[in-house]
């Protein structure tokens, strides 16, 4: 009952080191260990997701040892909610994707278990650590456990990618280290809960503003805000799909998460808008990576790039609306993290099947695909529709108290932005529901007036049960986080800003 | 005047939608699967039906379903506006599910299955816009609505259904999330609440330049209201099968339009609001110009459907108009003729259908003297003709009346004017179709004379719904009753 | 003017490893080359761990072991903390230095992966193989 918090973050760890010896002595144990691991995980999160909602907080000190000489782990209900997000994706991840790994590196797919494993250690322990520095190493574990499975994706353009990938990286990575670096020579502390009782006597400092700087732009490079997004297309398209249906919805979102924890929790809210003045000019940043992001999804042909892009809009979302500087803002930002991980986790499920009867998804090599495969489009409108903001799914909430936020702080340009966005995303989708609802597939384009009587049936050439399966649950998940958002508003999020 | 909590409308609204999986399951057997379209369709006007004597008694029944914020929850609540509404809607769509199987399995139509699917899920969301209790769970509905037509829209799934598709979500998503979204929720942001209240949820927050400003964007951003010019979507979607044509855009989809822009009328900025700060006449103004101008679109349409296309436009305006008369008699004509015009248009949109299953002919230069041919078809046009005109003994001249009586109570002689003209303007689109159909010589008839009507399924219901719309002129009840009760709780007794 | 070469003198620790990360920096940025990124990525790396370990650094300080008796611990003399350099952020730079060693590997190891495949290290005529395979 106590070390919840640990198993969250080390069965993942545990199962990597199974994983890999068995990758060596018997193949076919992997996958099992994997999903096995990652079922605990999940299950750990969500009790501790049952107990922070009921109980308050839960300060789990590793190994024992007190902080500020040990690493403590914070887990409140910000936390718990991303640590279940997380565990959640991981574990159906690993259970849709096992065709997708099978088809695409069948020789290699004990280690990339191994490595996906990895992946999660590091992205749970991101989300629940309470040491600045642990931070760091965790986000480098997540990192490093990234860039090499990008490379096994795309034979031509993975290497690359994840090349460019880890230069940027590491710059990010790095600004936050010595952002730290510098929290670090002004209090002589590394655990944000102590950091933060001292914020307010140090709120003159340059160096804490130096620091407060670094870790910030540090962050905002690993979570592709524009115009440092540059990293994100090529990497995300070009991965396995295996991995990129885990990566794009968490990674950045994580990384989100920890803006938000380093605006509430490290550095406070009354530092963040009372004392520094750059709100406004990050609400200006958010509303361009909305447009930007927007405008560059317009432009792409291939589907995955495209999402690639919505994603950086969304990115735009989260940032903007945390910088409103008003509660409803920052509950629209909290919230989005959770519906946007949900909303784009679904959609790469849909375009992972896709990918898997197809090889290619350049958007016209998709006709007649609400035919072929129904139920990956049925899927792929569920996540579309969340992405435009169609009540009653998840992704209309969000905007709704993001919106209100934009209202009530007189941002009118940030507000406009989400709406444009809303508009930009229902023109790309229903791009590309043009192109799978009326043009037939492997024949030329619907060129004549009456077709009456020459739609011949097409066969349904679907994608694996689980995979579809899973898809379906995202789905379904999408409307009910939709209607219980109150609940998670008043519960989850609430307590934690009043605090 | 109470609140019953029951569930029987979250039921209703959940039939159709519960019978979806049914219906795909039972494709392949396609008389089981229409079995169950019926099913569906009479359970859930029997559910509507019930709750009507608790609703003409005065009370509202409901159920709020779950919460999205303080004072924004997802909540149903039946009215009597709400009860005219859903009477119609439900009603409807079990005759036009008789019409559906006469008309697509008359023309071998493709994709039965998903047509009958997204039907039910259209139908599903025009009664759970006609129940809803406040302005959020409102746009949930018309939204569910506007993306479940367009696969319907779009069925024959050839190029000019494309561009139309495009056209239709354009203005219908385009105008709902650009508009209307930002409207809602400075409604909330500046109230705090959303809930359809007798007297309105302002109590003084807003200036009039933004008073107008909120207003204008609610008025075009229910675009499926189809005042001009946000109307382009209506003629376009004419590309869709008949049955889609008259239940969805004579009844369903536009119904919801205006129905929700009375609602905002009535229920968010109130008709005392509305008065003193004069914007009931801007309103009326807007609607006069769609009403006129449509009625000289429709004038110069050969194809049929466009032609009533243009004269639905018309005729919603006529609603929307008798809202913004703000007096009682006007708003009583306004909500009456939805009922009137639904049965009257379904009517001729069933016969522009059964023209086409018959004979393939969709031009009505192509039509002099079809009523040989089609005399039962033609004699239902004729009456449903009457009953949008407005000409006794037809439904559609009570409305009208009263729309008629409005203007007067309210001393506006310009919407009088407007009024009759525009009746002229109907019978001149109108009257020549039926003249042309019977009164020819034998030289200029296109078909012989022999009796060979459309297919049985095809000629019942619109024989049904003509002999409705002839009984409403001596029986118009309980849609005036419920109109009547509506106004009264709109302008506070 | 003064100030800040006063400044400059105080600090000039911190002065040289940020001089050392711009190098760095420059060198992934600038460089055509992606065996000398990630040669820059290193400087760059070791830079901030550099900065770092600087900053336990004390004036007239030794280094932070503890000698004498091997009894149980030394209980006897108490032990005066400005007399050592602080350890801390040596223990965090170990953990730092192994993360930067294993970036490096994995980037060395992509490297290969790409001129494997390409027969290229150099970025530019890489950008212009992917432009054609592109237009293939």
């Amino acid at each position: 009952m106590i070390h919840y918090p640990a198993i969250v973050v080390i069965a993942p760890l545990v199962g990597a080191l199974i994983a890999g010896i068995l990758s060596f002595v018997e193949e076919r144990y992997a996958y099992p260990a994997a999903l096995i691991a990652t079922g605990i995980s999940c299950a750990a999160a969500v009790r501790d997701l049952i107990y922070v909602a009921g109980h308050g907080p839960i300060a789990y000190h590793m190994g024992g040892w007190a902080p500020p000489m040990g690493i403590e782990y914070r887990i409140d209900t910000l936390n718990a909610m991303v640590l279940v997000l997380i565990t959640a994706i991981a574990f159906l991840n690993l259970a849709a994707s096992w065709p997708n790994i099978k088809q695409e590196m069948p020789d290699r797919s004990p280690s990339f278990y191994a490595m996906y494993l990895l992946f999660v250690v590091g992205l749970t322990g991101v989300a629940s650590t309470g040491d600045l520095f642990n931070l760091y190493v965790l986000i480098e574990i997540t990192s490093l456990s990234s860039y090499t499975m990008i490379a096994l994706g795309d034979r031509d353009r993975g290497p690359i990618s994840a090349l460019n990938y880890v230069f940027v990286g590491v710059i990010g990575a790095s600004f936050y280290l010595l952002g730290v670096g510098y929290i670090y020579i002004k209090t002589g502390t590394l655990n944000m809960a102590e950091f933060a009782t001292m914020i307010p006597t140090l709120q003159d400092s340059t160096t804490i503003l130096t620091a407060f700087i670094l870790c910030i732009v540090g962050v905002f490079i690993k979570m592709a805000l524009f115009p440092l997004h540059v990293w994100l297309p090529n990497a995300y398209s070009y991965a396995p799909v295996g991995f990129a249906r885990i990566v794009a919805p968490l990674m950045t979102k994580v990384m989100v998460y920890v803006m938000v924890r380093l605006m509430i929790t490290v550095f406070g809210l009354d530092y963040i808008f009372i004392k520094l003045h750059i709100a406004d000019t990050l609400v200006w940043l958010g509303t361009i990576a909305i447009l930007a992001g927007g405008v560059m999804a317009l432009a792409q042909t291939n589907l995955k790039k495209m999402l690639a892009y919505i994603i950086v809009c969304e990115i735009g979302y989260m940032v903007g609306g945390a910088w409103l500087g008003n509660d409803l803002g920052l509950t629209g930002a909290v919230l989005h993290i959770l519906n946007d991980g949900l909303m784009t986790f679904a959609l790469f499920l849909a375009v992972g099947n896709m990918v898997y009867k197809l090889d290619r998804v350049q958007i016209k090599d998709l006709k007649g695909l609400f035919a072929k495969m129904p139920w990956t489009m049925t899927g792929f409108v569920l996540a579309a529709f969340s992405i435009v903001g169609v009540p009653p799914t998840c992704g209309f909430f969000s905007k709704w108290y993001l919106i209100l936020g934009a209202f009530k702080a007189g941002a009118w340009h940030f507000a406009a932005a989400l709406i444009i966005s809303s508009l930009i995303c229902a023109v790309l989708f229903f791009k590309v529901f043009e192109v799978c609802f009326f043009e037939s597939p492997d024949t030329h384009d619907g060129h004549g007036s009456d077709t009456h009587g020459r739609h011949t049936t097409v066969a349904i050439q679907e994608a694996p049960a689980i995979s579809l399966a899973v898809l379906g649950i995202a789905g379904i998940s999408l409307i009910v986080v939709g209607m219980y958002s109150k609940t998670i508003v008043v519960r989850l999020i609430w307590p934690l800003l009043s605090s | 005047m109470e609140f019953i909590q029951s569930i029987k409308p979250i039921l209703a609204v959940l039939i159709p939608l519960a019978v979806i999986p049914v219906l795909v399951s039972s494709g392949g057997r396609p008389n089981v699967r229409e079995a169950w379209t019926f099913i569906a369709g009479i359970l859930s006007f029997a559910l509507v039906v019930s709750m009507v004597p608790a609703v003409l008694d005065g009370n509202r029944i409901g159920l709020t379903l779950f919460p999205i914020a303080p004072g924004a929850d997802i909540a149903l609540s039946v009215d009597a506006l709400g009860m005219l509404f859903a009477l119609v809607a439900s009603s409807l769509y079990i005759i036009t599910a008789m019409y559906s199987i006469g008309y697509m399995r008359g023309l071998n139509e493709h994709s039965q299955t998903r047509f009958v699917a997204f039907f039910a899920l259209a139908i599903s969301a025009t009664i759970g816009a006609a129940f809803s209790a406040n302005l959020i769970t409102l746009y949930l509905f018309y939204e569910i609505l506007s993306l479940a037509t367009y696969p319907l829209v779009t069925h024959h799934q050839d190029e000019k259904s494309k561009v139309s598709g495009r056209r239709y979500l354009t203005f219908i998503l385009g105008t709902s999330i650009g508009l209307v979204l930002p409207a809602m929720i400075w409604c909330y942001h500046a109230t705090g609440t959303l809930e359809f209240s007798a007297a309105g949820i302002f109590t003084g927050q807003l200036s009039t330049p933004s008073a107008t400003v909120l207003l204008l964007m609610f008025v075009f951003g229910f675009a499926k209201a189809g005042i001009m010019p946000v109307h382009t979507w209506l003629p376009a979607a004419m590309v869709a099968p008949t049955p889609v044509s008259a239940l969805l855009h004579a009844v369903a989809v536009v119904k919801v339009g205006v129905f929700s822009i009375i609602r905002v009328l009535t229920g968010i900025f109130g008709v005392e609001l509305l008065s003193s700060l004069g914007l009931g006449g801007l309103v009326a103004f807007i609607a006069s110009v769609t009403i006129l101008t449509s009625s000289a679109i429709a004038l110069s349409q050969d194809e049929f459907k466009r032609r009533l296309a243009y004269s639905t436009i018309g005729q919603l305006s006529y609603i929307v108009l008798g809202a913004a008369l703000l007096s009682p008699k006007g708003m009583t004509g306004g909500i009456l003729h939805i009922t009137m015009h639904a049965f009257g248009k379904i009517t001729l949109f069933f016969c522009a259908g059964a023209i086409y299953v018959a004979t393939g002919k969709k031009y009505l230069s192509q039509m002099v003297g079809i009523g040989y041919r089609m005399p039962v078809t033609m004699t239902a046009f004729l009456i449903g003709a009457m009953s949008i005109i407005g000409l006794p003994p037809t439904g559609g001249f009570i409305s009208k009346w009263y729309l008629v009586l409005g203007t007067l109570e309210g001393d506006q002689a310009v919407m009088l004017f407007v009024l009759l003209t525009s009746s002229l303007l109907n019978a001149a689109y109108f009257m020549p179709i039926f003249y042309k159909a019977f009164f020819c010589t034998q030289a200029e008839a296109m078909f012989e004379r022999k009796f060979d009507e459309a297919p049985v399924m095809c000629v019942v219901p619109l024989v049904i719904t003509a002999l409705i719309s002839f009984i409403f002129f001596f029986v118009p009840q309980p849609f005036l009753k419920l109109s009547t009760l509506a106004v009264t709780g709109f302008t506070g007794g | 003017m003064t100030e800040l070469f006063m400044l400059i003198a105080a600090k000039y620790n911190y002065c040289l490893y940020v001089i050392l990360m711009m190098i760095g920096l420059y060198a992934m940025i600038a460089k055509n080359n992606l065996m000398k990124k990630l040669v820059g990525m290193n400087i760059f790396q070791t830079a901030i761990i550099l900065f770092y370990v600087s900053i336990g650094f004390k004036h007239n300080a030794t280094i932070p072991i503890i000698m004498g008796d091997h009894g149980h611990g030394g209980h006897g003399a108490a032990i005066n903390a400005a007399d050592y350099m602080n350890p801390l952020p040596h223990v965090l730079m170990l953990t730092a230095i192994v993360v930067s060693v294993a970036t490096l590997g994995v980037a060395m190891a992509l490297c290969v992966k790409v001129y494997q495949r390409y027969q290229t290290l150099e970025e530019d005529e890489l950008r212009m193989r992917l432009s054609e395979k592109i237009k293939l």
